[in-house]
């Protein structure tokens, strides 16, 4: 918690919150690292072993085979998240399994199955981006960004 | 009738008659699967949504106790009940199907105890002669609404708690053969400034805490007057802060008489993190297990202290502080059990 914050606070609140603290049980941050760096790293590896496949085995280049890769790993993802297995694997792997995009797949298709009960319209369709539109809206803010300053760096800054 | 600041002596005694508790899959391959009197094998119980299975465990759950208390449903007059669920629609419902007076009661995860209190208290000012209560939960209904949707691969940090999926509910009478009700101490809101909504059992252990110590102070006992102190689902994180918290007021409260129902309902190598939580928690294992102790004989005096977190999502989100609360109903065996 900030110091900003912490200032709003009581002292009897101030001095609950470090006696609590205390007593919580912290993440344990460096072995979670270890954990998402090897499954995450698994999960690029599968997404490398597809890719080489559909270069070698169709008329894929280097360029071209983005898509079809994505498209095969969000399908697995669909398949461990309809049948509850991906929320256990995330649950050891934490960032390892949330940030390649199985864990964006994940996201949408948990969202779709959770609301189904709510109907397709107000249901599917509007929660299915419940958790992964900010991704979405973030991403091409920032991309929108990144790309008008390397057109200001390129056009003006002679570079 | 009053005594101290926020607590009441029922000299009537009013008496626990009969109980009913209904559990989902992952709470019969809990600790105390002989706590239930109904448990499913399916989340869903055969409805389209959690919320639906829900109210059919509350459903059952009354059933459950108006039959083993061979009373008819038409000789009770209240139902006080309510649950987690925005406006607690799956209580609205199960109480229109039950058609009995209801009065819907919100005090989170401490429902249960709050309409205990509630319930003794109209039954020994002589206001009724049969009122049940009740509280549920559903684990995925629960975690849509406050959490993210069931299947989503969010990692759970340690301080997180499991939402009990099940019902409880008891029926309590001007005499009878059951435990007594003795007292109840109402809580006030605590307030500690605590924000995070993975960590219940550290933000309501304060409230516990202040309950516990009221109970104490305004009934003239000590600590040593019951065999067990059980608190509501504050986890093995809350349990530890307001056990601690009780030492430092100078309330020796002995440990191993400090149960909490978050850790009694699940065994340790079930992935719950720091416990179980949720409505049905207190309510399940106060009713289907402490209760029964009380009954058979191996425990006489207990105090149970259930906590409930009063948030919403929308509060969270605005960053609120999360409030928490917490009831405590004093429950003994009956003189001729003694």
């Amino acid at each position: 918690m900030g110091d900003k914050k912490k200032q709003k606070l009581q002292p009897n609140q101030q001095r609950y919150q470090a006696f609590q603290q205390k007593r919580e049980i912290k993440r344990p941050i460096f072995k979670n690292c270890i954990k998402a760096f090897l499954i995450g790293g698994l999960i690029c590896f599968i997404g490398q072993l597809i890719s080489t496949f559909y270069i070698y085995q169709f008329n894929f280049t280097e360029k071209t085979v983005g898509n079809p890769t994505v498209a095969t790993l969000i399908f697995l993802t669909m398949l461990l998240t309809g049948f509850g297995v991906y929320d256990r694997i995330a649950q050891f792997a934490g960032a390892g399994s949330a940030v390649p995009v199985t864990g964006f797949g994940n996201a949408v298709i948990s969202s779709a199955i959770e609301y189904r009960s709510e109907g397709f319209i107000l249901g599917v369709g509007s929660n299915m981006l419940k958790l992964a539109g900010p991704v979405i809206v973030y991403g091409v803010f920032s991309a929108f960004i990144v790309a008008i300053i390397k057109t200001i760096l390129t056009q003006w800054g002679g570079f | 009738m009053l005594k101290g600041h926020q607590s009441w002596i029922f000299e009537n005694r009013p008496s626990i008659l009969s109980t009913g508790t209904v559990g989902g899959p992952f709470e019969a391959k809990g600790k105390i699967p002989e706590a239930f009197d109904i448990l499913h094998e399916d989340m869903w119980l055969n409805q389209d949504s959690w919320e639906k299975a829900q109210q059919k465990m509350l459903e059952e759950a009354i059933q459950t106790t108006l039959k083993k208390g061979r009373i008819e449903k038409e000789s009770v007059e209240f139902l006080i009940a309510g649950d987690l669920i925005n406006q607690m629609t799956p209580t609205s419902f199960a109480a229109s199907t039950s058609s009995i007076p209801f009065l819907g009661a919100f005090s989170a995860c401490a429902t249960s105890m709050e309409s205990l209190a509630l319930a003794a208290s109209i039954i020994n000012a002589k206001g009724a002669n049969y009122i049940l209560c009740a509280a549920s939960s559903h684990n995925a209904a629960t975690e849509k609404q406050f959490r993210y949707p069931t299947e989503y691969g969010g990692q759970k940090p340690p301080t997180s708690q499991w939402t009990v999926t099940g019902a409880g509910c008891a029926l309590v009478a001007q005499n009878g053969t059951g435990p007594a009700i003795t007292s109840a101490t109402i809580g006030k809101v605590a307030d500690m400034g605590m924000t995070d909504p993975f960590n219940m059992g550290g933000a309501m252990a304060i409230a516990a805490a202040d309950t516990i110590e009221a109970h104490f102070r305004d009934m003239q006992i000590d600590p040593s007057y019951y065999d067990l102190i059980i608190t509501g689902d504050l986890g093995h994180i809350g349990r530890e802060v307001s056990l601690d918290l009780l030492h430092d007021r100078n309330i020796p409260i002995d440990a191993e008489k400090y149960v909490d129902c978050g850790i009694a309902i699940y065994r340790e190598d079930q992935p719950v993190l720091a416990g179980g939580s949720g409505a049905a928690c207190s309510a399940i294992v106060t009713y289907g297990h402490f209760l029964q102790e009380v009954i058979k004989g191996n425990l006489k005096r207990i105090l149970v202290a259930a906590t409930g977190s009063l948030h919403s999502t929308l509060s969270v989100q605005q960053k609120d502080p999360i409030p928490c609360i917490a009831h405590a109903v004093s429950i003994e065996a009956r003189s001729e059990h003694i």
